[in-house]
């Protein structure tokens, strides 16, 4: 058989899908649980947890800059990825447009915060 | 002539047929309450970025019963996420040969579950530390 | 003697001269609680429609070639009882993700052409001359792989691969796993060779990790490990290629 292989451009995709899933499976639930529940409702972290000196603070710390730049945007191309394999096993083959607006999405999410964390300053 | 005529039968609503392929269209799914809890969080980012009174606004935000609710259905759908993603962990990664042998499926699932949860717990101890 | 017991079979039926499409047809087949499902497809060929058309051999989950959907799932009709359902009724179809040849008989030739092109040999290391002697292979070494020989090309995981159903030219599972089988061979040295078709656009990223193809598996092979695998090697090949062209790869 001498078939014509193109070679795939997925590893870069399911490199950065792989990344974002396993830092969200260790991290997401957590985070959800102290700023969406914990905090908003004043329980059992103390009270000015996330006030305004502290976040900023931990925004301008290297690490925490880059943690807070890893999550969302490796989780933002984890779920592009998902989202545009699902819509391919829906049958809906939009094709490039799709592609576009999955990744799109989260390349958006990747430029802003990356310039807003910079902009923040260190 | 021939009198062949293979009959090729439709994809159409695959996913609904087996109990397997629903479990795996609700895990997949769970990316999208991932995604929305990363959008919250990156407009939280934007607005830490815009100064004291913004960031206050988006806490005050939050505190809304409706974002809670939201929020406790964000839970669920990223505790399966994690749940998920490591209940496939053993066939998505590359074999552990412990003592000559391979590592039990469920054994990894369940030593990864566990790092989950230490993950997990190590950021609410660094939140609370940060917070004294 | 007891009361001879009736199952009720629904068995999709396809005839192309003269179907447009298939259709679904029941028998009520007198069993006995030795008797396989593909035994009760023997009974109504015997007995109703010498017409009906299937595939088997050995009766005894060796050879694969009796796969068929059991209430929609991917199973050896060879190894699979009529008892374990009775009283309810039982549907047979054609392999899921397959063209229909004829009612259960499906055109298995886009899985012979991949197989073919997995390279399913063993393309020496190192050639030995007859005076070298045979190729020395450690128990170690011997582990690593035979986990993958033990795949009977039964086909079931690929009836179980959506995947596969979304995109006929996906490599699929089961020539995967047989790909692997040979790369993990010590005394193979083709895995850059395979490696072309391993990360090409009919290669390992169309799946999704479903891995319902390990589950339906009657071997044991795990294909989808064997899939998975390749796409870390894949990626590992993408992204090292620049560093240290070995060939085989564009
Ligand atoms: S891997 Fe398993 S299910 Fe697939 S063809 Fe081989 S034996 Fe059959
Ligand atoms: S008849 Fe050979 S595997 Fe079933």
């Amino acid at each position: 058989m001498t078939k014509i292989l193109k070679r795939s451009n997925a590893p870069i995709f399911w490199g950065l899908f792989g990344a974002g899933g396993m830092l969200s499976a260790l991290f997401v639930p957590m985070m959800v649980f102290i700023t969406g529940i914990a905090i908003p409702l004043g329980f059992l972290l103390p009270a000015g947890t996330m006030s305004y000196p502290k976040m900023l603070a931990f925004a301008q710390n290297f690490i925490g800059k880059g943690f807070i730049f890893a999550i969302i945007s490796l989780s933002l191309w984890f779920a592009a990825h998902r989202v545009y394999h699902s819509l391919h096993e829906f049958g809906i083959h939009a094709g490039t447009g799709a592609k576009l607006l999955c990744y799109g999405i989260a390349l958006a999410g990747t430029v802003v915060s990356a310039s807003v964390l910079l902009r923040i300053g260190f | 002539m021939s009198k062949r005529k293979p009959y090729v039968r439709s994809m159409d609503g695959w996913w609904k047929k087996n109990p397997y392929f629903v479990e795996y269209m609700i895990h997949e799914s769970t990316a999208l309450f991932v995604a929305a809890y990363v959008f919250i969080l990156l407009v939280g980012v934007v607005r830490l970025g815009q100064g004291e009174a913004a960031w206050n606004a988006w806490l005050e935000a939050l505190k809304s019963p409706l974002s809670v609710v939201c929020h406790l259905v964000l839970l669920a759908g990223a505790v399966y996420h994690t749940y998920s993603w490591f209940k496939i962990l053993p066939i998505t990664m590359p074999p552990v040969i412990v003592g000559g042998k391979k590592l039990a499926p469920e054994v990894l699932t369940g030593t990864a579950l566990v790092v989950a949860a230490a993950a997990g717990l190590a950021l609410l101890a660094l939140v609370w530390r940060i917070a004294l | 003697m007891s009361e001879q017991k009736i199952i009720e079979i629904e068995v999709l039926r396809y005839n192309p001269e003269t179907d447009q499409e298939p259709h679904l047809e029941l028998f009520k087949v007198p069993f006995t609680d030795d008797m396989s499902v593909l035994q009760g497809a023997q009974y109504i060929k015997d007995n109703f429609d010498g017409s009906l058309t299937f595939r088997w051999s050995c009766r005894m989950a060796i050879c694969g070639s009796c796969g068929m959907m059991i209430n929609g799932i991917p199973k050896l009709s060879c190894e699979t009882f009529l008892r374990d359902y009775y009283p309810n009724r039982i549907r047979i179809e054609a392999m899921s993700n397959f063209p229909i040849e004829k009612d259960l008989v499906v055109d298995l030739s886009g899985f012979i052409e991949k197989l073919e092109s997995i390279k399913p040999y063993i393309i020496p290391r190192e050639p030995r001359t007859l005076e070298q002697g045979e190729y020395i292979q450690s128990p170690e070494e011997f582990n690593k792989y035979i986990q993958f020989t033990s795949c009977i090309n039964c086909t079931l995981c690929y009836a179980a691969c959506p995947q596969v159903g979304l995109n006929p030219d996906f490599i699929g599972p089961g020539a995967m796993a047989l790909l692997h089988r040979y790369n993990m061979d010590s005394r193979d040295g083709g895995a850059a060779q395979r490696m072309e078709l391993v990360a090409s656009e009919e290669g390992v990223y169309n799946c999704s990790a479903v891995a319902y193809c390990s589950e339906v598996c009657p071997k044991h092979v795990d294909p989808a490990s064997a899939v998975n695998i390749n796409k870390a090697n894949a990626a590992k090949d993408y992204f090292l290629r620049f560093l240290s062209p070995k060939g085989g790869s564009k």
